[in-house]
């Protein structure tokens, strides 16, 4: 009975961090809808700060001042972000903001690692709290304590500080109908870069409180994230309070769930936010939003399929792709398959994505399971690698029937976070279940059969499966099924109005998506020899989500380019640089500012705005582009309305 | 003669708030019926529940005998009721034509299918009602740059894909000029009368109301307060009192004819 006390004791103290980060993050998408990924980069700021400032500086005054001078240094930090990032990029489908942030994410854990170095530090204890209480014969850390009370006199102060003060009355106000707030005179910028600083200063407070608990590393802003993003799912978003209690929540069961299933304790809060979606798919405490913003910019010019000119163009780019063994050596083709691998996973998340308009954060489950499917296959039935390529991609498709069942019955940001976290579930399944899945040694021995055993014959196949693949995501395009997911992301409330089940042709999208990027996966396992966790890991998700932005959003293949030009980007500059994520997140961000359409639909603007000249973008351009020449002159509407 | 549509008994309340509170009514195939009342009335409430979209708290919805009350908007429409919306619903991605090909696709049941390009189904069928509709000359167009009216007349259309025995038309002339306003609902008229067709309209424009409509019901705080034929419930004072007002023009204009 003790043992159970201590342990709920100690789950609420973790319970204090997770709730200041996890209430910061519901603030600021209160008032500016932004999803601030970097949120994690911030809190792992605020614990590296604060070691600094608390291991210069000795004494009481020292190491509380230090957590506070932190926290503010890091705030001023998120503010300087929102003013030189985030505002220009307001107006862009909050996808894009995600991602932005994400790029400042990856910048941050370089920079993390070029200050403060790659080994993990150990912070000093707090002065005068470095004890323990006795409690039923039990050693209680006094700091514990000091955390437990932190958390209700957070959630208290905020309380005061939303209801009590004119800041926070507009800021409510904010929350609730930007635009009249706007009109009635408030100057917006500053409520919300103010509102950022607050969310990141407590983000980063959740990060310096942590250093006397637990060392300080540069990996534990992703692993807070996606439990932020789980609290704040289940408490709803922009709910102070449901954050409080989704956190105590979340904290407990992970607390508890340790003695239950010591080795997947992820699965108890999976279980307890599944329900709560199934229930109440906006949170405890969230309200359905009222009109949820198209996820993905919708273009004004429709789709068409390719013309002759166009076809003949794509046959000539495989034509050459197929010659490529020719003229080239084992390097250079193993890293054409790597490409051509990553071109079917970015085709099928872009199938999803733009067609579906569900913006997936957690793609790289179905990358991942395709790999591990494909591995188990070969390591517990002996499969041969035709067999194995044919099985893989059914333990994609059984991840997508299963989370796509949950995922579909939310939408927009919502639907994000709960496809990262799902991702992120699965992650932790193969990383913790070493029996099976090697954990982090991964599953080795994965080779092809002899036939596709050089490079040129593995290059070969991965051509053959790719490009069938592309060409079969393509035709759904413009089937009727496509037509009728179209539909269903174009205007919810018509489709079912014209007999569509707009859930149901979701939920099988996801399913194709999931089947083809397993398809991928498998193929990666055989490339590599190998599978590890890393193919389900949040890393692999962005990677298919910046090919597909990289390509354009709203065409229809643009996916392919973006794949092709990025994961070239990518591998050249890990050979270059040893800060390629701090030089990868500085890509993102430019691309999300500058070219918030993508290659493909940059050129094919480009391509629209001149007059209708015979054939002036290029034979690859032409080649790749999604349409046809429209009308002239056409007035463009914004795609964020 | 059974009634094609048979409502009895409606009600829905939000938390305490009773917005719709035991309405009745029935509608003959072919008859054009308009559903009028102040703001906030309860009128596209009414009109949500009667396509799925919100459950009623009590009461019955019975087409042709069969009750609806339950069925999701999908099965509805299956059940052949089409609607179009107070603020137009599109598919603004897609060209004119394309949204209409949708809903066909839709009705013939082969949204399931991967092959085929869609494009290219039932083309004639969607030119046919856009033509119907006047929309013909615009069916290339993206729907996404159509003025508000062309709008209004294209979800009329995909509102017809499914040769609906009911068709619901949450204020279908609400921001279209005069002159559109008229076409749109002489148009619908005529295609109800054709096919024996029923209409439920809402509506805020009088001349809309009594020049098309057969029937007119009022609409207040939820209640039917009268029923009748456009004459009627003009004249009826407590139309009047609540909604119409004193000074009318649509009825001053008509005394003046009238004198003349």
């Amino acid at each position: 009975m003790d043992f159970l006390l201590i342990q709920a004791l100690s789950g609420l103290a973790s319970a204090a961090s997770l709730f200041l980060v996890a209430s910061g993050l519901s603030i600021i998408f209160g008032v500016t809808r932004i999803v601030n990924f970097a949120h994690g980069a911030f809190y792992m700021l605020g614990a590296y700060v604060a070691f600094t400032l608390t291991d210069r500086f000795a004494g009481p005054l020292g190491f509380w001042g230090g957590l506070l001078v932190a926290s503010l240094v890091v705030a001023a930090l998120g503010a300087l972000m929102e003013m030189v990032l985030l505002r220009r990029i307001y107006q862009a489908p909050e996808l894009f903001q995600l991602l932005a942030t994400f790029g400042v994410t990856l910048m941050v854990q370089d920079l993390v690692v070029l200050i403060w170095g790659p080994d993990d530090l150990m912070g000093p204890r707090a002065p005068g709290l470095s004890g323990a209480f006795s409690l039923f014969g039990r050693l209680v850390p006094s700091y514990d304590i000091l955390l437990i009370l932190l958390g209700p006199a957070v959630l208290g102060l905020l309380w005061l500080l939303f209801h009590r003060t004119r800041w926070g009355v507009l800021v409510r106000a904010a929350t609730q109908d930007r635009e009249m707030v706007a009109s009635l005179g408030v100057n917006q910028k500053w409520l919300f870069t103010s509102v950022f600083a607050l969310g990141v200063f407590l983000a980063a407070l959740g990060g310096a409180l942590q250093i006397p608990r637990t060392t300080v590393t540069h990996y534990m802003d992703l692993s807070i994230i996606v439990e932020v993003f789980v609290v704040v799912v289940i408490g709803g978003l922009g709910s102070v309070t449901g954050a409080f209690i989704a956190a105590v929540l979340v904290s407990e069961l992970n607390a508890f769930g340790i003695l239950v299933l010591p080795k997947i304790s992820m699965i108890t809060v999976f279980l307890v936010m599944a329900v709560v979606l199934v229930v109440r798919p906006w949170g405890l405490f969230g309200k359905p939003d009222a009109a949820p913003r198209a996820s993905a910019g919708i273009s004004v010019r429709p789709w068409k399929p390719m013309s002759v000119l166009e076809r003949s163009g794509v046959a000539l780019v495989v034509l050459l792709a197929a010659l490529l063994p020719l003229v080239s050596g084992s390097y250079a083709l193993s890293v054409g398959s790597e490409i051509l691998v990553f071109v079917l996973f970015a085709a099928s998340l872009h199938f999803m994505m733009t067609v579906g308009g569900l913006s997936s954060f957690g793609h790289a489950a179905y990358f991942g399971l395709g790999a591990y499917g494909a591995a188990f296959a070969v390591t517990y039935f002996g499969a041969p690698m035709e067999a194995a390529l044919l099985l893989g991609p059914l333990l994609g498709l059984a991840g997508a029937v299963l989370f796509g069942w949950f995922c579909v019955r939310l939408s927009g940001v919502y639907f994000a976070m709960l496809t990262l976290a799902f991702a992120q579930i699965t992650w932790s399944v193969a990383f913790q279940w070493v029996e099976v899945t090697g954990g982090d040694n991964g599953i080795l021995g994965i080779w092809p059969s002899a036939w596709a055993s050089t490079p040129q014959g593995f290059y070969w196949l991965t051509l053959a499966v790719v490009v069938v693949g592309v060409a079969l995501l393509r035709m759904l395009v413009f089937s009727p099924f496509g037509f009728g997911l179209r539909a269903a992301r174009d205007s919810a409330l018509r489709a079912e109005a014209i007999g569509i089940d707009g859930k149901r042709t979701q939920w099988a999208a996801f399913m194709v998506a999931g089947t083809f990027a397993g398809i991928a996966g498998a193929l990666f396992a055989f490339l590599k020899g190998s599978v590890f966790p890393e193919t389900l890991a949040i890393p692999m998700s962005v990677d298919g989500l910046v090919m597909v932005l990289l390509g354009g959003i709203e065409t229809v293949s643009g996916a392919v380019v973006g794949a092709v030009v990025y994961k070239a980007l990518a591998i050249w500059l890990m050979s270059q640089t040893e800060l390629s994520k701090l030089v990868l997140g500085g890509i993102i961000v430019l691309l999300v500012v500058a070219f918030p359409k993508g290659i493909v639909g940059f050129l094919e603007d480009w391509r629209h705005r001149r007059p209708p000249a015979p054939n002036g973008a290029g034979p690859k351009a032409a080649g790749k582009a999604a349409t046809e020449a429209a009308p002239v002159g056409i007035a463009k509407l914004e795609a964020a309305r | 003669m059974n009634a094609l549509l048979e409502v009895k008994g409606l009600v829905k309340s939000y938390s305490g708030v009773h917005a719709v509170r035991g309405v009745s009514f029935s509608l003959q195939a072919g008859e054009i019926l308009a559903l009028i009342g102040p703001n906030g009335a309860g009128k596209s409430t009414c009109f949500n529940m009667l396509n799925g979209q919100i459950r009623p708290n009590a009461g019955s919805i019975r087409l042709n005998g069969e009750e609806m009350v339950g069925l999701p908007p999908r099965t509805v429409w299956r059940r052949g009721v089409g609607r179009t919306f107070q603020i137009t619903a599109t598919f603004s991605s897609m060209t004119v034509r394309e949204n209409v090909q949708v809903a066909l696709l839709s009705y013939h049941r082969r949204l399931w299918s991967v092959l085929g390009y869609a494009g290219a189904a039932h083309r004639e069928e969607a030119d046919d009602l856009l033509t119907l509709v006047g929309m013909d000359q615009q069916a290339e167009r993206p729907c996404g740059e159509l003025a508000y009216g062309d709008l209004k007349r294209l979800e009329l259309a995909v509102a017809l894909a499914n040769q609906p025995r009911l068709l619901l038309m949450d204020e279908p002339t609400a921001g279209m000029a005069p002159k559109e306003r008229v076409e749109l609902m002489r148009l619908t008229a005529a295609i109800a009368r054709k096919k024996d067709m029923g209409v439920l309209f809402t509506e805020h424009d009088m001349d809309v109301v009594f020049e098309h409509a057969d029937a007119v019901m009022v609409l207040n705080r939820g209640e039917l307060i009268a029923r009748g034929s456009p004459q009627e419930v003009r004249r009826d004072p407590h139309v009047q009192a609540i909604y119409l007002g004193e000074g009318l023009l649509y009825d001053a204009k008509h005394r003046e004819e009238a004198v003349q």
